[in-house]
């Protein structure tokens, strides 16, 4: 493998902590957390439900400030503002119900003032790349949970950002088209060479995917352990019949099965 | 019921329910109509609906109260516009000012709960005995449903929506603009058709209690004056109308729902 | 201080009332005071004439009139709604058709409708629990049978499972699961059954509430309009607020 690539994003002590709704009282979500993304590397993050994943996205996509700790992007610090170059993808639907397809993936370009017919270029391809070059035209409420998530993949895609987050995206998905979904992140990946960021409860994917996974504790979440992967950039549906990606996925679930515990044990 | 795919369905099928409805229409006029005739209605009280339709295009055609209409439906208008613009404007400001919501929120529950009528009066001793105490009514009894259908559509924006707004790093104006009044629009219509409903409501009913003149006033004086065919000729031009609006506004908001609107996943 | 999206606490809430309550006395004492008290009178003497109605001697019979009126067309209202919304929710084609008729009903101007109303009644209490009926009952249909259509599945497969008589349907499960919806209907059921039942009263009746308002309008009696409209504010505003804390205790509870 190359030599350690310049971290995009370095995480040091990172917490986060929310004041509850009805009772006031303080709730220690993250942290703390500290760990680096290198460049152009495909980053995954498992962790029982609950634990802090989808606030650490928040954190570094600049949703949301660190209580404490700090978050860098590209060596600048991101407290609370989304800096340039990031693109998140959520966990429900985002796609905008009053444009089409096509105009739903040229929102941002658009708003940045791009040319018209660069962006007709770009998101074309987006389309074509992610399967709904037949549905520029249709509207949002016509197509699938799994082809709306595909738009706001594409949506997020043609920004050509440096770093993508994605929260859980495949969430809603049944299994099949997770696999298909997990396939296409990883051409997505190789095509574009962004750094990207997955969060997802599946640990199949995330080994499958990954070039690292940070594996994370229950509530307040903080990483239990990043594990190297060591696949090669080609990797693909075959990898999983490499031996060692039992070993891996046997890893990590021994490393979150008392998280889970506790997890299941504090929802009550 | 429905097992072949809408587009191998005979005409008929697809669009039964449409057809059931005229039938159920049809059906209950001409039991009316039945009802008058043979007398099970006494049919001085309640002429056939033949009769009615004939009065209406009677009275259309002479254009006896050509004046009343349009004093009717100016007035109801501009209630419709003034409500709309300041229920709006409310909404939203209702909307920025949250404490301010949660001290009016009983207020706006049981705005609807009294008689708006017993202003009238009021309004009279205020405005003149002219059109501007209707008009007044009319945007009183309309604007609270347009400020608290607006509140409801900027509430029920998705949270991810607003989420996206700020990876896209979108300032306020632009949020607004872009993502928060589209994706509010279709409660924001709702607000605009029962602003619609309620002005008329208001301005004819006003009309009907304490005025000399528009259409709720032309079908009280027929019907103190004993003049069955006139009255119900108006009343079934009013149903008419109201008809009809209503069947716009409906159609209006189907090609608006059919695109924008999420379905509610609860 | 807490973070803006928090829940008012229960002082926060108490201190929301006493301030719209103020509120409002202080504007409508302004605008008594700006427009003069034979035009608005102001909340003192409104108190003071409110005290003079009800003690006058004919004030409880046309307070019985009034409740027993509106409480058979509330009676109408409310189950022959219920019952007509579930019949039209349980049936997917009766609701489809009737839908579009139903809001067609409720936008009409009832007003338009009051002489028809008149003719077939006379003049009498069956006219005015007619007019409140009318009025009440198309929100409690649209909302039930909404409410029924909107229903989970899985409750209408358990009614299969159980082999239920449709009455035992309609009280075991279909009601239940409905209520706050139906809860909801109920508040602006309740609010036009007695609009309705007071317009009837105003315009077909020489006894009720709702005719010494007509009377009053007539004569161009500001306090004792004022004063009527306050009785029946408070009264519709405190059955809406219990209606909407019985609707809030509901949907915690859901």
């Amino acid at each position: 493998m190359s030599l350690a690539r310049n971290p995009i994003v370095s995480v040091k002590e990172a917490t986060k902590t929310f004041s509850a709704r009805d009772t006031g009282q303080p709730f220690h979500a993250l942290g703390p957390v500290s760990f680096d993304l290198r460049e152009g590397e495909f980053f995954s993050v498992v962790g029982p439900s609950g634990c802090g994943k989808s606030t650490l996205l928040d954190l570094l996509a600049g949703l949301g400030a660190p209580s404490s700790g700090s978050v860098h992007f590209e060596g600048k610090p991101v407290v609370g503002e989304v800096p340039d170059g990031i693109a998140v993808v959520f966990q429900e639907d985002a796609s905008f119900p009053w444009l089409n397809v096509f105009d739903n993936a040229a929102f941002g370009l658009r708003r940045a003032g791009l040319p018209e017919d660069q962006v007709k270029a770009r998101v074309d391809h987006a389309l074509d790349f992610m399967g709904l070059s037949g549905c520029a035209g249709i509207y949002p409420s016509q197509l699938s949970g799994g082809m709306r998530q595909r738009v706001c993949i594409a949506r997020a895609m043609v920004l050509r950002p440096r770093l993508m987050l994605l929260d859980e995206p495949f969430g809603a998905l049944d299994q099949q088209t997770r696999l298909l979904m997990g396939e296409e992140m990883l051409k997505l990946w190789r095509d574009t060479g962004s750094t990207i960021m997955l969060i997802t409860h599946s640990i199949d994917e995330a080994v499958l995917l990954s070039d690292r996974i940070g594996v994370m504790s229950s509530c307040p979440g903080r990483f239990i352990e990043i594990v190297e992967t060591g696949w090669s950039p080609e990797r693909d549906a075959q990898t999983a019949m490499d031996p060692r990606f039992g070993a891996l996925q046997a890893q990590i679930w021994g490393m979150l099965r008392a998280e889970s515990i506790k997890a299941l044990k504090a929802k009550r | 019921m429905t097992a072949l795919p809408g587009s191998l369905q005979p005409a008929w099928l697809k669009h039964r329910v449409v057809a059931l409805r005229l039938l159920v229409i049809a059906g209950c006029v001409l039991l009316l109509e039945a009802g008058s005739r043979l007398g099970w209605i006494n049919p001085v009280s309640f002429i056939p609906p033949s009769k009615m339709l004939l009065s209406a295009i009677e009275l259309l055609v002479k254009g006896s109260f050509k004046t009343d209409i349009w004093l009717t439906l100016s007035a109801a208008s501009i209630a419709v516009l003034l409500a709309v613009l300041f229920g709006f404007l409310f909404g939203v400001i209702l909307f920025k000012l949250p404490r301010l919501r949660r001290v009016l929120d009983p207020l706006l529950l049981s705005y609807y709960a009294v008689p708006i009528f017993v202003l009238y009066p009021m309004l009279i001793v205020l405005l003149g005995l002219n059109r501007w105490p209707l008009v007044a009514l009319g945007f009183l009894f309309a604007v609270v449903a347009m400020a608290v259908n607006t509140l409801n559509g900027l509430e029920r924006v998705p949270a991810v929506l607003l989420r996206t707004a700020r990876m896209l790093r979108m300032g306020r104006i632009d949020e607004l603009r872009l993502i928060t009044l589209p994706a509010s629009l279709p409660f924001v219509f709702t607000g605009i058709k029962l602003a619609v409903v309620y002005s008329f409501i208001a301005v004819i009913g006003g009309e009907f209690v304490l005025s000399g003149a528009g259409f709720g006033y032309q079908i009280a004086y027929a019907y103190n004056n004993f003049d069955n065919p006139t009255m119900y000729g108006l009343m079934t031009l009013l149903l008419l109308f109201v008809g009809t609006i209503n069947l716009l506004l409906h159609m209006a908001e189907q090609r608006l729902y059919q695109r924008r609107v999420l379905k509610e996943l609860t | 201080m807490n973070s803006p999206n928090a829940l008012p606490t229960a002082a926060q809430r108490w201190g929301d009332v006493v301030l719209l309550l103020l509120g409002i006395l202080g504007c409508w004492a302004l605008a008594s005071w700006f427009f003069g008290p034979t035009i608005l009178p102001g909340p003192f003497s409104t108190f003071k004439q409110v005290r003079i109605e009800v003690s006058d001697a004919e004030f409880a019979d046309h307070l019985t009139e009034t409740g027993l009126a509106f409480g058979a067309a509330l009676c109408i209202s409310l189950f022959g709604g219920m019952a007509i919304g579930l019949l039209l929710g349980a049936r997917r084609l009766a609701g489809d058709v009737f839908e579009p008729l139903l809001l067609a009903l409720y936008s009409i101007p009832k007003i338009a409708l009051y002489p028809v109303v008149l003719l077939i009644f006379g003049l009498g209490i069956s006219a005015k629990i007619a007019f409140g009926a009318i009025h009440g009952i198309i929100p409690m249909v649209i909302f039930t049978m909404t409410a029924i259509r909107n229903l989970r599945p899985v409750h209408l497969r358990s009614i299969r499972a159980h082999r239920l008589t449709a009455w035992q349907a309609a009280v075991h499960v279909l009601i239940p699961a409905a209520l706050p919806e139906i809860v909801a209907g109920l508040r602006i059921g309740f609010s036009l059954t007695l609009l309705g039942t007071l317009l009837g009263e105003m315009f077909a009746s020489q006894r009720g509430i709702g005719h010494l308002l007509m009377r009053a309008i007539d004569r161009n009696d500001a306090p004792t309009i004022v004063a009527l409209a306050l009785m029946l504010f408070l009264f519709a505003t405190a059955v809406s607020l219990g209606l909407l804390q019985w609707d809030k205790k509901l949907r915690r509870a859901a």
